[in-house]
C-alpha cells in the first residue's frame, strides 16, 4: 500500500483508469449486467459528471471503482488502476488503506448515512485516528478546522452535536467534512444535492467545487440532475442501459451532441426559459431491463432515429471530431440518416396534428 | 413573508375554488408549542386553470393541499369549493364532496393497494359510490385506463408491482379520474420519476385537463416543472405566501427576494451559464418558532428594520402580480402603509 502512497502525490496525470469494466450481479431473476463494459479516465484535480436515469449503472460504476459492492453475489471484471496500480484483486482489508485516504465518498442521504449515536466530533474524529493515526486531541482540533472549512458556524459547539440536532444541509456538510479529513485525492459524490431543497442545494454545490479547487482532487459527480453536471464538472459522461454511450468535456457535449439519447434526455427537461404549457418532448418506454439486454444499441428500442442495423449490432465508442468527445452510435446527431430521419418525423406528426 | 392579505383574491363568476385565511398548526406533543405548517394563507382557482404552489420543504405547501381536501381539518379559515363552505361540513357531507376533489401523490406505488389488480383499484371508487351498474363501470373505467396509456386487458390482469413507477402514476390519475372530479390536487407527483418518464406525465396532465375539464392545483419543488405546467403560480416560505401571479410573468419579473433566490439557485442545464454559486445563507427556520414580522427576513439579502417588526400584505405591483414584501425587486415605488396585522 505504500507504494499507492506515495504515488498519489503528484499534482498532475491519470489519476484513476477503468478499462471494461463489468459489474454483474447475482438474483433469482437472472444476472443483472448494471454494468457492462465501461472504461474512461480521469485526471488529476479534474472533475467528471456521470449523469444517467435510474438504473443506468451509474451508482453501481463509482462504488465499482471504490470497491464498496458486497463480494457475495457480484461478479467483477475488467481493469481499475489508480496511479497505475490495480484494485480490482484487491481485499477490502487492503483498500481500508486507500479508503479515506486516496478516495472518499460522499452519499446521497446525510441522515443515514450518519451515526445517530455518535457525535459529530467523534466522526470526523474516527477516520483521522484510523488512517492518519492521530491522537485523540490533534484530531478533535483537526476536525473543528474542518467543520470551520466546510462553514458550519460555531465549529466548536457542533462537534459536541449529535446528527439529529442539524439540519439536512448541515448534516450534508458534516458528511463533506468526513470525507475531506484525510485529504483524498479522489472524491466521489453520489447524488451529494439530490435530498436538499434548491437553495441549499446551491451552497453544498458550491462547497464542493471550492474544496476540490483548493484540495487539487478529482471528482466524480453521479447525479440523474443534467442542470447540476453542467455548471460543476469539466467533462460528462451519459450512461444507458449499463454501458457508457457518450463523453465529452462539459461545453462540447451540450454544444455538439452525438447520441440521440443524450439529446432526448435534454430536451425532456422543462426549462426555465420556456413559456408555461410547452409541449415537452418525451422518450417513449422506459429503459431496458438489464438481465435480459435487448441486442444491438440498448437504447434503438426507444429511439427515433434507429436503423435496422441499431437492432443488430451493438455500437462501439468512436471518436467525434472535437478533442475528448466520444460516442456510441452508428447515426448519430448531424448525421445525413439523422436529418433524413427528422424530415420524415416533422411530416408524419404535422399528419397527426401535432400531438404526440 | 407575510403572506396575509386578500387583494389577489378575484370576484369573477368562474371561481371553482376560493381560500380564505387558511390556518393549520399541529402541537408540539405536550409542550403547549405549535407548528405553524400553514399560517393563514388565501388564494382562488378559476375553472380550468392550474394554480402551481412552490416552495422549499416544510414551507406548507402539501399541507395546504391536504388542507383543502378537510385532510386534516384545517385550524382556521374558509375553503370554498363551488360556493360551499367545506369547512364546515358533517363527516358524510364531506365525503361526497371528496368525489368532485381528487388528490394524486408523490410515490405512485405505495400509493395503490399492492395486493389487488390494477383495474379493481381503478374501479373502487365506482363501485363504492355506487355509480351504474357492473357494465356501465366498466365501460367507465376501460376507457380512463386507455386515456392515461394502459391498457384495460393487462390492468386486470396484473398488480401494482408488475408496472413501473411511471406507469402507476398513470393509474393513479385513472384512479382519480373515474368520478369524473371537478379539481385534482397534484402533490409532487412527477418528483419520483426520471426526467423523461417525467416529461410523459406532464404532458399527460395537460391533454386530461382539457379532455376532462379539469382544473388542477399542482404542489411541487422544482420550478421549471411547476411553469411548465401552471397557469399561475404562487410562491410559498414558512406557512406563507410570498408572491402570486401568471407563471410566464412570475418568471420573468420576480418581485420578492424569496422568489429570485429560489430562481438563482437553479442548476442550469446550460454550460454556459456560469454557476453562480448559493444565493442565499441558511436553510428555513423553524415552523415551531417562526420569525416576527416577514418570515423570510433572517434569510432575506433585502431585508431592513421594518422586515424584522411589520409583516408585509400581499399587494399588486403589476396585472394580475401580488407580492408581500416591504422593498420588492420591482413595482415597489409607491410603498403602502398598512396596519400590522397580527403574525402570532
Amino acid at each position: 500500500m505504500n507504494q499507492i502512497q506515495t504515488a498519489s502525490r503528484s499534482i498532475s496525470g491519470t489519476l484513476i483508469e477503468v478499462k471494461d469494466l463489468h459489474t454483474h450481479f447475482e438474483t433469482p431473476r437472472g444476472v443483472v449486467r448494471a454494468v457492462d463494459g465501461v472504461s474512461f479516465t480521469i485526471e488529476r484535480g479534474k472533475s467528471l459528471g456521470i449523469v444517467g436515469e435510474s438504473g443506468s449503472g451509474k451508482t453501481v460504476l463509482s462504488r465499482s471503482i471504490m470497491g464498496l459492492l458486497p463480494r457475495n453475489g457480484t461478479i467483477r471484471s475488467g481493469s481499475v488502476k489508480f496511479q497505475g496500480i490495480e484494485l480490482m484483486d484487491r481485499s477490502p482489508k487492503e483498500m481500508r488503506g486507500i479508503w479515506g485516504r486516496e478516495m472518499a465518498m460522499i452519499f446521497q442521504d446525510p441522515m443515514t448515512s450518519l451515526n445517530p449515536l455518535m457525535k459529530i466530533g467523534e466522526q470526523i474524529a474516527e477516520p483521522l485516528r484510523e488512517h492518519l493515526g492521530m491522537s485523540r486531541k490533534d484530531a478533535w482540533t483537526t476536525a473543528e478546522r474542518l467543520l470551520r472549512d466546510v462553514r458550519i458556524p460555531e465549529a466548536s459547539r457542533r462537534l459536541d452535536q449529535y446528527p439529529h440536532e442539524m439540519s439536512g444541509g448541515m448534516r450534508q456538510r458534516v458528511m463533506i467534512a468526513i470525507a475531506l479529513a484525510c485529504g483524498p485525492t479522489m472524491l466521489f459524490a453520489d447524488e451529494p444535492t439530490t435530498a436538499l431543497d434548491v437553495t441549499v442545494q446551491a451552497q453544498i454545490l458550491e462547497l464542493i467545487n471550492e474544496q476540490r479547487r483548493d484540495r487539487n482532487m478529482s471528482l466524480i459527480l453521479v447525479t440523474h440532475d443534467l442542470g447540476v453536471v453542467a455548471g460543476n464538472t469539466d467533462e460528462i459522461a451519459v450512461m444507458y442501459g449499463g454501458k457508457l454511450v457518450e463523453k465529452a468535456p462539459t461545453k462540447t457535449l451540450y454544444a455538439h451532441m452525438k447520441m440521440p439519447y443524450t439529446e432526448a434526455l435534454i430536451q425532456s427537461i422543462p426549462k426555465l426559459n420556456q413559456p408555461s404549457h410547452s409541449r415537452l418532448t418525451t422518450i417513449p418506454g422506459r429503459p431496458p431491463d438489464l438481465v435480459n439486454p435487448p441486442r444491438g444499441c440498448r437504447f434503438a428500442p426507444r429511439c427515433a432515429y434507429a436503423r435496422e442495423r441499431c437492432h443488430e449490432e451493438e455500437p462501439v465508442l468512436q471518436a467525434a471530431e472535437n478533442p475528448g468527445h466520444s460516442f456510441a452510435c452508428f447515426y448519430p446527431v448531424g448525421s445525413p440518416e439523422y436529418h433524413e430521419r427528422q424530415v420524415e418525423l416533422s411530416i408524419s406528426s404535422s399528419k397527426n396534428g401535432g400531438s404526440h | 413573508m407575510a403572506g396575509t392579505g386578500k387583494a389577489h383574491l378575484r370576484d369573477v363568476d368562474n371561481v371553482l375554488l376560493r381560500v380564505e385565511d387558511l390556518t393549520v398548526e399541529f402541537p408540539v406533543g405536550r409542550t403547549g408549542l405549535k407548528v405553524n405548517a400553514v399560517s393563514g394563507i388565501s388564494f382562488d382557482v378559476l375553472r380550468g386553470e392550474t394554480l402551481g404552489i412552490v416552495g422549499e420543504s416544510g414551507c406548507g405547501k402539501s399541507t395546504t393541499g391536504r388542507a383543502i381536501m378537510q385532510l386534516p381539518r384545517p385550524t382556521s379559515g374558509t375553503v370554498l369549493f363551488n360556493g360551499e363552505n367545506l369547512t364546515s361540513k358533517s363527516g358524510d357531507a364531506m365525503r361526497e364532496a371528496r368525489t368532485r376533489i381528487q388528490m394524486i401523490f408523490q410515490d405512485p406505488i405505495s400509493s395503490l393497494n399492492p395486493r389487488r389488480k390494477v383495474r379493481d383499484i381503478v374501479l373502487e371508487p365506482l363501485a363504492i359510490w355506487k355509480r351504474g351498474d357492473a357494465t356501465a363501470q366498466g365501460i367507465v373505467v376501460d376507457k380512463v385506463l386507455e386515456d392515461v396509456g394502459i391498457d384495460p386487458q393487462r390492468a386486470a390482469e396484473s398488480q401494482p408491482h408488475q408496472f413501473s413507477g411511471g406507469q402507476c402514476q398513470r393509474i393513479s390519475i385513472a384512479r382519480s379520474l373515474v368520478l369524473d372530479p371537478q379539481l385534482i390536487i397534484c402533490d409532487e407527483p412527477v418528483s419520483s420519476l426520471d426526467v423523461s418518464v417525467q416529461a410523459q406525465v406532464l404532458n399527460l396532465l395537460e391533454d386530461l385537463k382539457v379532455a376532462y375539464g379539469l382544473t388542477l392545483i399542482f404542489i411541487a419543488h422544482d420550478l421549471a416543472v411547476v411553469k411548465n405546467i401552471s397557469d399561475r403560480v404562487a410562491v410559498m416560505y414558512l406557512g406563507k405566501m410570498c408572491e402570486i401571479a401568471d407563471s410566464d410573468e412570475l418568471y420573468a419579473t420576480p418581485a420578492h427576494p424569496y422568489t429570485n433566490v429560489l430562481l438563482e439557485s437553479i442548476p442550469v442545464p446550460d454550460p454556459n451559464v456560469e454557476f453562480k454559486g448559493a444565493a442565499v445563507e441558511g436553510e428555513p427556520p423553524s415552523p415551531v418558532l417562526p420569525p416576527p414580522g416577514c418570515r423570510f427576513n433572517p434569510r432575506c439579502p433585502d431585508a431592513q428594520d421594518r422586515c424584522r417588526v411589520e409583516e408585509p400584505q400581499l399587494r399588486e405591483i403589476a396585472p394580475r402580480h401580488y407580492v408581500a414584501c416591504h422593498y420588492p425587486r420591482h413595482g415597489g415605488e409607491a410603498p403602502v402603509t398598512v396596519s400590522t396585522p397580527s403574525s402570532s
